[in-house]
């Protein structure tokens, strides 16, 4: 196998087994426990994709989850994943990687003419170019979202399973370096439920990597004893490849944890990635800093590398990726990186912005031959797939700047170093403040909210010992504060780094061989081709703040969402302003983290489990009577049910005529129904319905409409007295849920004094309902009971048995005909079903759908509140005078129907409409207006609400809400429809079939 | 998202529950002796205070009785649940 920069030996991956992999199409090999970017700089491929807007060749700026350049699209077909971080992606057997936002390929793009005219792209181009004409937008639009963008959405339904997992801890802890293991095992070993998350496949941080040292071991060892010590305590749970994305109230995270995205074949039982969702009383950041890139002149060519980054390569996976290194710094801490990489054989030249360096660096350097360039800075880089020299020039004493000549140095890896950023961002999120650090030259947590510590470098301390000693103290504060008193011993006693961390200035930027001002490469924010020259170009044009800066270059909005780049783009924009960075401030961070998956975050709540779905004691029999369905709410709901392959219009037009002739049954079991009992109930009944209760006889049914306080129509239904302290109320079938929520609003927040207990009912009742001509001779041939028009009259309820099952018999009708709604206990629903269908037979009997209740109810101008009313209808904007009570003192809306609004003249009003060609059924939600124009706007005077054919009469009819309505009738008014043509209607009553009610009274 | 003490069931996720808006709104004892201005308060007009809010929530998915919550609008911290009738508790913020 080649692998041209692996070294012969070290790192954590296993030699012995080779794993194979794709690409580009480019067969490769690497090792267990590999990275895709570490397989790949193990096989010297530098150029990993091209850059959002210049199409510039990109490679592999880190080892982590900030990643901004090694974005990948993974995998192919409906398993694709777009934008993958290279750096976090396990090797496995058979993976297949290709470079994004590149075409033809990596290597030949045709986008990359854009950097050729990269001055007249510069940020706001498109805001500047493509705003007028406004109508042209849409077409600029796609083709800007064709050159833009990064990686393929997959096209094809996801097959892979997630999961959700709740999970409730003492103390969790964010971030597996040093200081999260040290607060993890004091609050461990005081006895508190411990959570640690690391976003690594090894737990462990950056000092896996290093030669620290803790307490006499080196740190690879006191953490695997650690992790040992941890994984055998029970009240301790360890997540790896796990990240931590949102940090929300109350120390609620989620998290992402990654569960077989790494396996070739995981096993079927399990997800591929599993979403936590966690509640933890005490929360310890533990997430450590990201190191910062310098800014100068073309520091985003493939084989610019930040430091940190090569040393994780060279120590974890045995990887070197340069052999003539030049290592460009302004900290100590970068040197150590530097010895390393001269240790396993390269060349290396330090270029260090500042003066001077300790004695004992200089003497190192000496020592290992390390040429050293002081006071110097690199002026611009060469290489045009990848970097092959830079140059340098010394810097002017004031740094402002240069003096000397350049001198043009050959290099295949040029590291940067630039100083450390705390990784705020989850810290940020929980409403934590920020303060700007002179001491680190970033932003570092200041206020805390409750119950929560910041450790470690997260915190801003660099100094390893002590800040082992301030972790171990959170973790125990943050144990003892959740009530685990176990004593522990302090367990700190030494821990050294060989190169200790230096401050050094915040470098705003470095001089270039052009200046930064206009055009030049000096990029900030690798993802979205930011330069420095934009944030200059933003303070000129006026978006000095700092929210307005970064919408205006798009810097740190990337997927990346600036972990590199932000505290430079603050750093530049404090330079030019003059102030301290620390006033310029800093822009919100919101969640997620890093980038996530819908899948993670969907869970299982996918296809039929997205909601829930209700269904009624008939619905079988529905199904196997080939019922087609509609959703009403959440319930399922035969729509009409289609004989001989009938259309609709077919199958409604028979079930009309079936109710109207001979018998038809509806399942109205979805109707909400509420059990009202105690002594205050007439009394209550009075205050919610717009009509009188008090005298309601024991038996009988009353038809009620309730407002809201602003004397609005919310819900009807009809309301029958069971005895003297008990009521039965119904109410629409999507209103149940709210209308039991208004009562017990009332019962429980105004009228506390009185007894009255409402109890849902809804699924304890399958009511049929029967109706038509032959409805009665139906009923009676199951029951003994007499239901003569004399002994159940309308609107009467009589309880009878059924079958032999004791029911509940309403003789009301919302289909203008005679009518029975028989309730059943739903446990029997299906039971009486199937025997009223059986006696049925000989009277013809038809189930019908909705369509056909609409229909029905349409034709005798009942109302469906929330069709034809749409909260803004007043009971006598609906001609519903008659049902409001002029007699009582008060009732919910009354005070409303005196308020300016509600007496204004030219109201909408509810009236009927008959349409002049006898034949158009006009769409529902059609216009109406007075005065027609061949193109809108037209003066607008109303809407249709309800529009059907009427198969019992033979030609259309329609309710509309219709300006000053109530005194329109007889008047022509235009309907003009989407196609063009215009409809004559004439105004009428609602009310088209039976207007006295013959039928029905029956 | 909060963790919230229903004063009938305690310590719940706020997923349990479902927020009503302002509480201490009377309903006035006699509407129709009320100025159209004062009915016209207790329908539309709401404090929006930077500070303490006091509010009602009702734990549906629980005990489904209603409560009151005071809530600090700007940290979000919830200092006091309660149950309705009982007294509004002071604004002791400076």
């Amino acid at each position: 196998m080649l692998n041209r920069n692996r070294l012969v030996s070290g790192g954590s991956i296993n030699r012995n087994k080779i794993i194979n992999f794709k690409f580009n199409g480019q067969e490769l090999q690497g090792f267990e426990g590999d990275t895709l970017a570490s397989a790949l700089l193990a096989n010297d491929i530098h150029l990993i994709g091209r850059s959002f807007k210049y199409h510039r060749p990109r490679g592999i700026l880190t080892a982590g989850s900030e990643e901004p350049n090694a974005l990948v699209q993974l995998e192919t077909g409906s398993k694709t994943e777009p934008n993958a971080r290279a750096t976090e992606i396990e090797l496995y057997e058979g993976l297949i990687a290709t470079s994004q936002n590149c075409w033809p390929s990596v290597k030949y793009d045709i986008g990359a003419l854009n950097n050729l005219f990269s001055r007249i792209l510069p940020a706001g181009f498109y805001y500047k170019t493509f705003m007028w004409p406004p109508s042209m937008w849409l077409f600029y639009e796609h083709f800007i979202r064709k050159a833009a963008g990064l990686g393929e959405a997959p096209k094809k339904k996801n097959p892979d399973r997630y999961e959700q997992k709740f999970f409730y801890c003492d103390v969790m802890i964010i971030g597996g370096g040093v200081n999260g293991l040290v607060a993890a095992l004091a609050a461990a070993r005081s006895g508190a439920k411990v959570l640690i998350v690391d976003e690594k496949k090894d737990i462990g941080g950056y000092l896996l990597n290093t030669k620290a040292k803790i307490n006499t071991l080196y740190a690879q060892v006191w953490i695997k004893e650690t992790l040992n010590e941890l994984h055998a305590l029970k009240n301790v749970t360890i997540l790896n490849r796990t990240t931590a994305t949102g940090y929300y109230d109350y120390n609620y995270i989620t998290a992402l944890q990654k569960v077989t995205n790494h396996e070739i074949n995981p096993n079927k039982k399990l997800p591929r990635e599993r979403f936590w969702r966690i509640r933890s009383k005490e929360v310890i950041l533990a997430q450590g800093a990201f190191e910062r890139p310098l800014v100068f002149s073309g520091n985003d060519k493939p084989g610019i590398m930040m430091a940190s980054a090569a040393q994780v390569y060279m120590s974890q996976y045995g990887v070197l990726p340069g052999n003539s290194i030049t290592l460009f710094t302004n900290n100590d801490h970068a040197y150590s990186v530097a010895l390393e990489a001269n240790l396993k054989g390269a060349k290396v030249i330090i270029i260090d912005i500042r003066h001077s360096v300790s004695d004992t660096i200089n003497k190192l350097c000496e020592e290992n031959k390390i040429e050293t360039y002081f006071s110097h800075a690199i002026t611009s880089t060469y290489g045009s797939k990848k970097v092959n020299a830079i140059s340098v020039q010394e810097l002017s004493s004031d740094k402002q700047s240069f003096v000397g000549e350049a001198v043009t140095i050959g290099t295949d890896l040029l590291l940067m170093s630039g100083g450390w950023n705390p990784a705020v961002q989850l810290f940020s999120q929980s409403r934590g403040k920020l303060r700007y650090s002179d001491e680190i030259s970033s932003f570092v947590p200041d206020v805390l909210i409750d119950h929560q510590y910041v450790v470690g470098c997260n915190n801003g301390e660099f100094n390893l010992r002590q800040s082992l000693l301030n972790s171990f103290q959170a973790g125990i504060s943050a144990a003892h504060q959740t009530g685990h008193k176990i004593e522990v011993n302090q367990f700190i006693d030494d821990a050294v780094e060989p190169y200790g961390f230096t401050i050094s200035d915040v470098v705003p930027y470095v001089l270039g061989s052009k200046p930064v001002t206009h055009g030049s490469k000096h990029f900030i924010d690798f993802q979205n081709d930011v330069t420095a020259a934009d944030i200059f170009l933003a303070q000129r044009e006026g978006y000095v703040s700092v929210e307005h800066t970064k919408r205006y270059t798009t810097t740190g909005m990337a997927t990346d969402q600036g972990k590199t780049s932000n505290v430079n783009a603050l750093a530049i924009m404090s330079h030019i302003q003059n102030k301290p960075v620390g006033e310029v401030g800093h822009t919100t961070f919101r969640p997620p983290y890093v980038p996530q998956t819908f899948g993670a975050i969907a869970g299982r709540n996918v296809d039929q489990y997205f909601d829930p779905e209700r269904r009624t004691a008939i619905h079988q029999w529905h199904i196997d009577n080939g019922a087609v369905f509609e959703d009403v709410g959440q319930w399922k709901r035969p729509h009409f049910y289609p004989k001989n392959k009938e259309s609709m219009n077919e199958a409604v037009n028979r079930e009309c005529i079936a109710a109207r002739k001979s018998v038809g049954i509806l399942d109205a079991s979805t109707l909400g129904k509420i059990d009202i009992q105690g002594p205050d109930a007439a009394k209550f009944l009075n205050l919610i319905y717009t009509n009188a209760w008090s005298k309601l006889e024991i038996g009988a049914c009353r038809y009620g409409l309730m407002c809201n306080e602003h004397g609005m129509v919310f819900d009807d239904g009809v309301t029958t007295r069971i005895s003297e302290n008990h009521y039965h109320m119904t109410t629409t079938t999507g209103g149940a849920a709210r209308v039991m929520s208004w009562l017990e609003e009332f019962l429980q927040t105004e009228w506390l004094d009185m007894k009255v207990y409402c109890t849902s009912v809804t699924e304890q009742w399958t009511v049929l309902s029967i109706c038509g001509p032959k409805s009665r001779d139906l009923l009676s041939s199951l029951t003994e009971e007499n239901i003569t028009n004399e002994s159940l009259p309308y609107m009467r309820m009589k309880k009878a048995k059924i079958c032999g099952i004791d029911a509940r018999i309403f003789r009301i009708s919302f289909t203008g005909e005679l009518s029975f709604e028989i309730n059943i206990p739903s446990r029997y629903g299906r039971y009486v079903w199937d025997k009223v269908i059986d006696a049925g037979k000989k009277f013809n009997i038809t189930p019908y759908g909705t369509e056909t209740m609409h229909v029905l109810r349409a034709e005798k101008g009942f109302i469906i509140v929330g069709q034809d009313t749409d909260g803004s209808a007043t009971p006598s904007d609906l001609n519903m005078d008659w049902i409001v009570s002029k007699k009582k003192e008060d009732f919910l809306g009354k005070r409303s129907f005196a308020r300016s609004d509600t007496v204004r003249e030219n109201r909408k009003h509810l009236v009927g409409l008959l349409i002049n060609d006898k034949k158009t059924v006009i769409p529902e939600g059609s216009h109406i207006v007075d005065k027609a124009h061949k193109k809108p706007p037209m003066k607008m005077s109303g809407h249709i609400t309800s529009s059907y054919h009427s198969p019992t009469l033979g030609y259309p009819i329609a309710m509309a809400m219709l300006k000053n309505g109530k005194n329109r009738s007889g008047d022509t008014v235009l309907i003009p429809l989407m196609n063009g043509k215009l409809i004559e209607a004439t105004v009428t009553d609602n009310v088209f079939y039976d207007k006295e009610g013959f039928r029905q009274n029956d | 998202m909060f963790v919230i003490r229903c004063p009938y069931c305690g310590e719940r996720d706020q997923t349990e529950f479902t927020c009503h808006g302002e509480a201490h709104i009377a309903r006035p004892k006699n509407p129709n002796e009320v100025s159209d201005k004062k009915w016209g308060e207790y329908l539309f007009f709401r404090t929006n205070p930077k500070g303490y809010h006091y509010e009602r929530w009702t734990h549906d998915h629980g005990c489904r009785r209603w409560f009151n919550v005071k809530r600090h609008t700007v940290t979000d911290k919830i200092v006091q649940t309660y149950k309705m009738g009982e007294s509004k508790p002071e604004d002791n913020s400076a």
